[in-house]
């Protein structure tokens, strides 16, 4: 291994070495401070290091890693998202009498994880990150374990995301078998060679395996009981790094097969993108529960998503990677809300403990807004200029059906979306037992508050970033 | 379309859209309790926008179709959008509409709106840009910014400060807009990539689009027009939300909003697909026939004062959307015409409903009774607007109607005859009203009310004013119109006026 390799995987380093710093801190002193500053610590320093080794980019790092502009893109997005869900986490934990310190350690091992999948060149560290992932959150979603719907939660999610792991490995298996390499380049192979049932049936199951870590439908069934259950930051993590980081990994892989040449293939992730974008945005229709409404809406953005991925061509990088930073700001946004109000006594998720928000909490309920418009792609807000690179993206690429079923999903994603917003600025019932709003996760929201209108205002920096990251120089 | 020079020497155009909402962000830090403040920063703020258009009206080169006051920067590069303003002769009277219409509005709502002030004013002011911002946006994504722009506020508005069945009808109007934007967005991205990645729309109106095309962007542009409009079988909303929204709301829904969707048809429809827009003639003039006629029968059978001006105004509207697409200068001149008379007289109607409204607090016509020998002056003022309403000779409804009339004749015959019909039953549902509110016996409600007072006159005479300005010396406003109208139909009808029929354009699409 070259000194430059090591370079090159710095960020990584660091942030490999924070919570096994934030461990060692807490066998000398417990204190939820601590833990918090030495996290927060490690995320900094670890994204400033991004771009130190943006320098030795792009470098394979040993057969497993590759580091490239499109890793580090994604990886740097995947830090700013934990150092939000950190400080969200904080002042949510605070209000609770649980051991602390130790999630910190989680949450980093798990934004490790995530890194490791968007820079995985390989079926192994591919695996790796992903179980380093999923074995993290495991434990995240159960950490209120005094709650019983956080130990539902967490079996639930422990028992479907094995079963999904499996399939993932045995797909790779099938392909392995197929092409005689486990590198993910070995998928482009696959699919030049000409169809095989082997080929086919490893695609099939690593589509399933991914399929269930997206929460697309059909295998979308776990994600509104596991959102309902972890505590509110950890939905927001799940919600965000971990799908983003799958979804970056399945661009840049997948999008090396020609879908034009395996149209069954296609057909199917259309199936699976339209399938989303209905299930998700009429069962958000039912629900009663602002975290689960969320979930609804996470499972129909990943449609939208799909859109744009199907579009393919570097306008489809693009917009997925658009799609992913606005979704990220949005979704973090708005679980950062629910954390935020979150009491000692609890989270507020009834829609009810939101009627007449906007009076006790002028402020919350504004960005509460401003977040919820954004997922449902009104303009001002980042959705809006994302909605607008997927839709381009898919008239661009001719697939009407499928944009025309964006747009309809989206009107009727509209329509729950408004049923929130309504109970807000509607007639305050009786007292709710709000809590004080905690300075980190207040912090937190109003800086992604900035980014969302930023990103919907002034889109052209992000857009920059992304163009040179895909077309270099 | 050609591009003039901003003759002013200041970018009026930005002005205007940003000086309401910078004090709509003045009052957002002024603390809640300080009520008078908050309305007189909205005020003043709504006069100053008011002071600001004025030179719109007198600068106006009314000899040329192009684009004045013009503005232009670079906003998105890597989508190739602009930040683009300009005016013309079709759009300049809106601006100006919306600029008077806010001041009303922040005057009536003086004492009416009791609770939420900061919010209601803050509301109020982001509608006033977002209004002028859709009227001069060149650029299709900043329209569309604009456009939306609006819904939010304009949702809250209705929702928040509305009436008892708020929350439902706020929910409609937002929905039933959302899902015609929606597709005038595919729309929208269609032709930009079509065009080779241009969001101008000067540039866009230069290419003459395939005709399937043309056939399929029409509707979706339509679905997003009508629906603002409101024409026929989508006019639903309209009744619940004007009936609903607070005062000003319902002015400025009647004044401005549904005009939107009217605009729309003038600067999208027909210019950019004007052999879509030809071919759809017949069924775009029934459509406006239907909602003529039945917007009046309906309105003959209302109980509510609101809910009445609410049907009316379905069927004024008819007479727009048939000027419109007689797609002739003088059916054209009279829609726009009578997009401005709708905007003055029915925004004026609202206007005195609501000050009734805030002496008896009842709605029900019932429940008056009268009215004129209590309240002689604000009788004689409705009595103004009534008849602008009917049309009668020398107020602005009769030229509007009846160049739209004319218009429609030309075009189609049955058009014409069977619109006409529509001002008839008009006249009996407006004078009927007229009998039931303001003569019989005084009803027990309205004794002892007190009449009109100066800010209430402030906040109609000026309408009355522009009833009368219209009916009587038309040619003040018609003379904006003249360039880029007959700019417009050379587009329509590049050489002679001939007019294909749906089936043959369904015919040239499908061979």
């Amino acid at each position: 291994m070259a000194p430059d390799d090591l370079r090159a995987l710095l960020p990584f380093m660091i942030l490999a070495a924070s919570p096994v710093a934030v461990i060692l801190a807490i066998a000398f002193y417990r204190g939820h401070a601590l833990s918090f500053i030495i996290s927060i610590a490690g995320l900094l320093i670890s994204f400033g290091s991004l771009f130190y080794s943006f320098r030795y980019a792009p470098r394979a790092v040993t057969p497993l890693l590759i580091i490239d502009r499109y890793s580090l893109f994604f990886t740097g997005l995947i830090l700013l998202a934990t150092l939000a869900v950190s400080l969200i986490s904080f002042g949510y934990l605070e209000n609770r009498s649980y051991r602390r310190g130790e999630y910190y350690a989680l949450l980093l091992s798990a934004a490790l994880g995530a890194s490791t999948l968007v820079a995985s060149s390989h079926f192994a560290s591919f695996f790796l990150g992903l179980e380093i992932l999923s074995l993290s959150l495991y434990a995240m979603v159960a950490y209120t374990r005094g709650s019983r719907f956080s130990l539902e939660a967490a079996f639930k999610y422990l028992v479907l995301a094995s079963v999904s792991s499996a399939f993932l490995l045995f797909g790779m298996a099938l392909i392995y078998s197929y092409a005689g390499t486990m590198e993910l380049a070995g998928l482009a192979l696959v699919s030049r060679a000409g169809p095989s049932v082997f080929a086919t049936a490893g695609l099939a199951m690593m589509l399933v395996g991914i399929g269930f870590k997206l929460a697309l439908a059909p295998f979308h069934m776990w994600t509104p009981d596991v959102y309902e259950g972890a505590p509110a930051p950890v939905s927001a993590f799940v919600a965000t790094v971990s799908k983003g980081a799958v979804f970056a990994l399945l661009v840049r892989y997948f999008s090396a097969f020609s879908l034009h040449d395996y149209p069954y293939l296609f057909w199917v992730l259309a199936g699976i993108s339209i399938l989303s974008m209905l299930i998700g945005n009429l069962l958000a229709l039912l629900q009663n529960n602002v975290k689960r409404i969320l979930a609804y809406s996470s499972i129909s953005q990943l449609g939208y998503l799909l859109v744009a991925f199907l579009a393919s061509g570097p306008q489809s990088f693009a917009a997925v990677s658009y799609y992913l930073a606005s979704y990220f700001v949005a979704m973090l946004g708005s679980f950062g809300i629910v954390a935020v109000l979150a009491g000692p006594r609890g989270e507020l998720v009834n829609l009810e403990d939101y009627q007449g928000l906007v009076w006790n909490r002028p402020w919350l309920a504004g960005i509460f807004t401003g977040m919820l418009l954004s997922l449902a792609g009104l303009p001002l807000t980042a959705g809006f200029i994302a909605k607008f690179y997927i839709v381009s993206a898919g008239v661009q690429a001719g697939q009407w059906a499928l944009v025309l079923v964006l747009a309809a999903s989206s009107v009727i994603g509209l329509f729950y979306y408004v049923r929130v917003i309504a109970a807000m600025y509607s007639k305050r019932l009786e007292a709710v037992p709000y809590g004080e709003v905690p300075v980190g996760g207040g912090i937190a929201v109003a800086v992604l508050t900035v980014a969302l209108l930023w990103l919907g205002i002034w889109p052209s920096t992000l857009i920059g970033i992304i163009q040179r990251m895909i077309y270099g120089n | 379309m050609n591009l003039m020079a901003n003759t002013l020497g200041y970018p009026i155009l930005s002005t205007l859209i940003f000086l309401p909402v910078f004090g709509a962000l003045l009052i957002a830090l002024l603390p809640r309790s300080a009520e008078p403040l908050i309305k007189s920063v909205a005020l003043i703020t709504s006069l100053l926008a008011f002071a600001f258009s004025i030179p719109l009206f007198t600068n106006f080169d009314k000899t040329t179709a192009a684009l004045q006051f013009v503005e232009r920067a670079n906003w998105i590069p890597a989508f190739n959008i602009q930040y683009f303003l300009g005016l013309d002769g079709i759009s300049i009277l809106f601006v100006l509409l919306s600029t008077l219409v806010t001041i009303l509005c922040v005057l009536i709502s003086w004492n009416s709106i009791k609770n939420k002030v900061k919010e209601f004013y803050i509301a109020l002011l982001i509608i006033e840009g977002a209004m002028i911002g859709v009227f001069c946006a060149m650029d299709f994504f900043l329209f569309y910014i604009f456009w939306e722009a609006m819904l939010i506020p304009m949702y809250l508005l209705i929702g928040v400060w509305g009436g008892p069945n708020r929350i439902y009808a706020a929910i409609k109007f937002f929905l039933y807009t959302l899902v015609g934007s929606v597709l005038m967005l595919v729309g929208i991205i269609a032709l930009y990539l079509y065009a080779d990645r241009t969001f101008s729309i000067p540039a866009l109106m230069n290419i003459r689009y395939p005709l399937s095309m043309q056939f399929w962007l029409f509707w979706a542009f339509f679905a997003a027009f009508a629906v603002k409009v409101p024409m026929f079988p989508v006019h639903t909303w309209l009744p619940d939300a004007h009936t609903e929204a607070p005062t000003a709301g319902s002015v400025i829904l009647a004044a401005v909003l549904i005009k939107m969707g009217a605009y729309g048809f003038l600067r999208f429809s027909i210019p950019l697909f004007p052999d879509a827009a030809k071919a759809m003639t017949i069924p775009m003039l029934a459509l406006s026939v239907i909602a003529i006629i039945y917007g009046a029968v309906v309105c003959l059978a209302q109980t509510d004062l609101k809910r009445l001006i609410a049907y009316s105004s379905v069927s004024h509207m008819g007479f727009v959307t048939l000027g419109i697409f007689a797609m002739n200068i003088q059916g054209m001149e009279g829609g726009i015409l009578q997009m401005l008379n709708h905007g003055i007289v029915t925004g004026a109607l609202f206007l005195c409903i609501g000050m009734i409204y805030d002496r008896t607090h009842t709605r029900q016509i019932s429940d008056y009774g009268g009215v004129a020998t209590v309240l002689p002056v604000y009788a004689g003022l409705f009595m103004v607007f009534t008849l602008a309403s009917i049309g009668l000779p020398a107020t602005n409804g009769f030229i509007g109607e009846f160049l739209v009339l004319l218009g429609g004749f030309t075009a189609q015959r049955w058009a014409g005859v069977l619109a006409a019909t529509g001002i008839i039953i008009g006249a009996g549902y407006m004078l009927w009203l007229y009998q039931r509110v303001f003569f019989l016996q005084v009803n027990a409600k309205v004794q002892g009310l007190k009449d009109i007072n100066l800010r209430e006159l402030v906040a109609v005479v000026p309408m009355a004013v522009l009833v009368f300005w219209i009916g009587v010396y038309p040619n003040a406003f018609l003379s904006f119109l003249h360039p880029s109208v007959q700019n417009l139909l050379n587009r329509v009808h590049p050489g002679a006026i001939e007019m294909s029929t749906l089936a043959e354009f369904l015919k040239k699409i499908l061979a």
